[in-house]
């Protein structure tokens, strides 16, 4: 049996008297591909963002490659990467310049470096590009571009909040051939969420339904249909999680807004 | 080291893009320079205080430094607002390192600007006397990283621009006319000597101007030795709110 390089125990976070996480528990093993699915609002970004240690869980434990996430945060930013939802690339940077940074402080060698910059930029399409600002950039070049970033420095683990939200299918395709790829050739493990049920069926080894800050069901594709007697994982989720329509994610703004009626409150 | 620097490089980079800052940020001091200099300089010179734009220069490079360092920890502010926070936070690196990159980062601006003002203040008759004036430039780097960090470590604790710029109004000024910039402290009244010993720029304002017109108040080696302990204390106080915060 292989390890586990995700450990999650009773994972909680409430903003006030919100739960947008509540106590959920799972694993994920040494090279495994492992999806997070959930309606907008279920609490995957939530997730994600205290797995990668830039939200304080309220209650729980995670271990990440063996490291406690909130008493060593240090360590476990070593051990993965991550391509955030929205955008966090630097607009008054190139494109260039937003991988260098990155690379460099993420302690990829030089000669690794250069190259790797270059096939990815390919990769996504933006060599051509490489010297403009990214702040003259397209939506869909920026999400690229993020993506690239992501993949730059080969992390134990990588975390893909939406990887592929707004890409179209050639470069959804390609993009996924690379992180299959790494995940075979170094055994990085990756860690996803996704609104594609197909990505999910598809790429995923195990995944997750999380709803309403709790996770309802765990396993392969398979296992799930079979748990739900359905043919596909989508009539899996619906059937899950209903077919009502759910709030949009709440927005950086508004989380600000909760957390600071949170912290007046206090 | 490496991490360090890619943190400088890109705030150095960001500065020399925005143009507007440039020339936005040299206006205000200029005005005071130019304005107070030759208002108050016929009454200073009969009161026997001798060229009041010889005493003044130093305090202008001081606030010109001052409010750029200060003014640059917004730059933590947009960052969290167009999410390039993020990609810092969650990278493997210190947050003391975070905050010695980024510290360094706006104090080069800002002694860059300083070093604008005292050139500007040479064409309009400022005359270094002392033969060891380039220690000033000591100064200016101790004053910038000072007041970087403290700009930075307030902004670690802020999600809103506007609230920033109203907190560090509230603090330019009253740090600016407390500091003995544009008047001498000797002969003032001793309590308020007393709140001038506690405002930081006072010991930096005082370093200028004893390493170029000579006349220190406090002495060389306090202004040295203060400036040098607080601005670690701000750096040490910004990575410790910086290893506490969430997006």
């Amino acid at each position: 049996m292989r390890d586990n390089i995700i450990e999650v125990k009773n994972l909680t976070k409430k903003f006030g008297d919100f739960v947008a996480v509540d106590r959920i528990s799972f694993d994920v093993k040494k090279g495994e591909i492992f999806a997070l699915l959930g309606p907008n609002g279920a609490g995957k970004t939530t997730t994600i963002k205290m797995l990668t240690t830039v939200l304080h869980p309220t209650e729980g434990q995670i271990k990440l490659n063996g490291f406690d996430v909130v008493e060593e945060p240090t360590k476990t930013r070593q051990s993965f990467g991550i391509v955030f939802q929205d955008y966090s690339l630097d607009d008054e940077l190139t494109a260039w310049e937003n991988m260098e940074f990155h690379g460099v402080l993420y302690q990829v060698p030089k000669e690794v470096r250069h190259p790797r910059i270059e096939y990815l930029l390919k990769l996504v399409e933006l060599w051509q590009r490489r010297n403009d600002l990214v702040k003259n950039f397209s939506g869909g070049m920026k999400r690229r571009l993020e993506t690239a970033r992501g993949l730059l420095h080969h992390p134990k683990i990588l975390f893909l909040d939406e990887p592929t939200l707004g890409l179209d299918p050639q470069t959804r395709n390609l993009i996924w051939s690379y992180i299959k790829n790494l995940n075979k050739e170094e055994e990085i493990t990756v860690f996803f969420t996704t609104h594609y049920m197909e990505e999910a069926e598809k790429m995923a080894d195990r995944l997750a339904i999380i709803d309403h800050g709790k996770i309802i069901i765990q396993g392969t594709p398979a296992e799930l249909k079979e748990k739900t007697k359905t043919q596909s994982l989508e009539d899996a989720f619906i059937k899950l999680t209903g077919r009502q329509m759910r709030e949009e994610d709440a927005s950086p703004i508004d989380r600000m807004r909760m957390r600071r009626q949170a912290h007046f409150r206090r | 080291m490496m991490k360090i620097y890619i943190i400088w490089l890109r705030q150095i980079k960001r500065y020399f893009r925005s143009k507007s800052r440039l020339i936005g940020s040299i206006a205000q001091p200029l005005l005071f320079l130019l304005a107070l200099g030759f208002g108050f300089g016929p009454i200073f010179q009969k009161a026997g205080g001798g060229n009041y734009i010889q005493f003044l220069a130093p305090g202008i490079i001081g606030m010109a430094i001052l409010t750029t360092s200060l003014f640059s920890g917004v730059e933590i502010i947009w960052d969290r607002q167009f999410g390039f926070l993020r990609e810092i936070l969650v990278a493997p690196v210190s947050r003391l390192e975070i905050m010695i990159g980024r510290t360094l980062g706006g104090a080069t601006v800002a002694v860059l600007q300083g070093i604008i003002i005292f050139l500007i203040s040479f064409l309009v008759g400022f005359r270094p006397k002392v033969t060891f004036w380039p220690l000033s430039f000591i100064f200016m780097f101790l004053i910038a990283i000072l007041f970087c960090a403290l700009g930075t470590t307030i902004a670690s604790l802020l999600t809103d621009i506007q609230g920033f710029q109203l907190i560090m109004n509230f603090l330019v000024m009253p740090l600016f006319f407390l500091s003995g910039a544009l008047f001498p402290l000797q002969g003032l009244p001793q309590i308020f000597i007393k709140i001038a010993s506690i405002d930081p720029l006072s010991y930096g304002v005082d370093g200028l101007r004893a390493s170029l017109i000579n006349g220190a108040h406090f002495g060389i080696l306090t202004d040295l030795g203060i400036l040098g302990a607080v601005a670690i204390l701000f750096l040490v106080l910004g990575s410790y709110f910086f290893s506490k915060m969430e997006i």
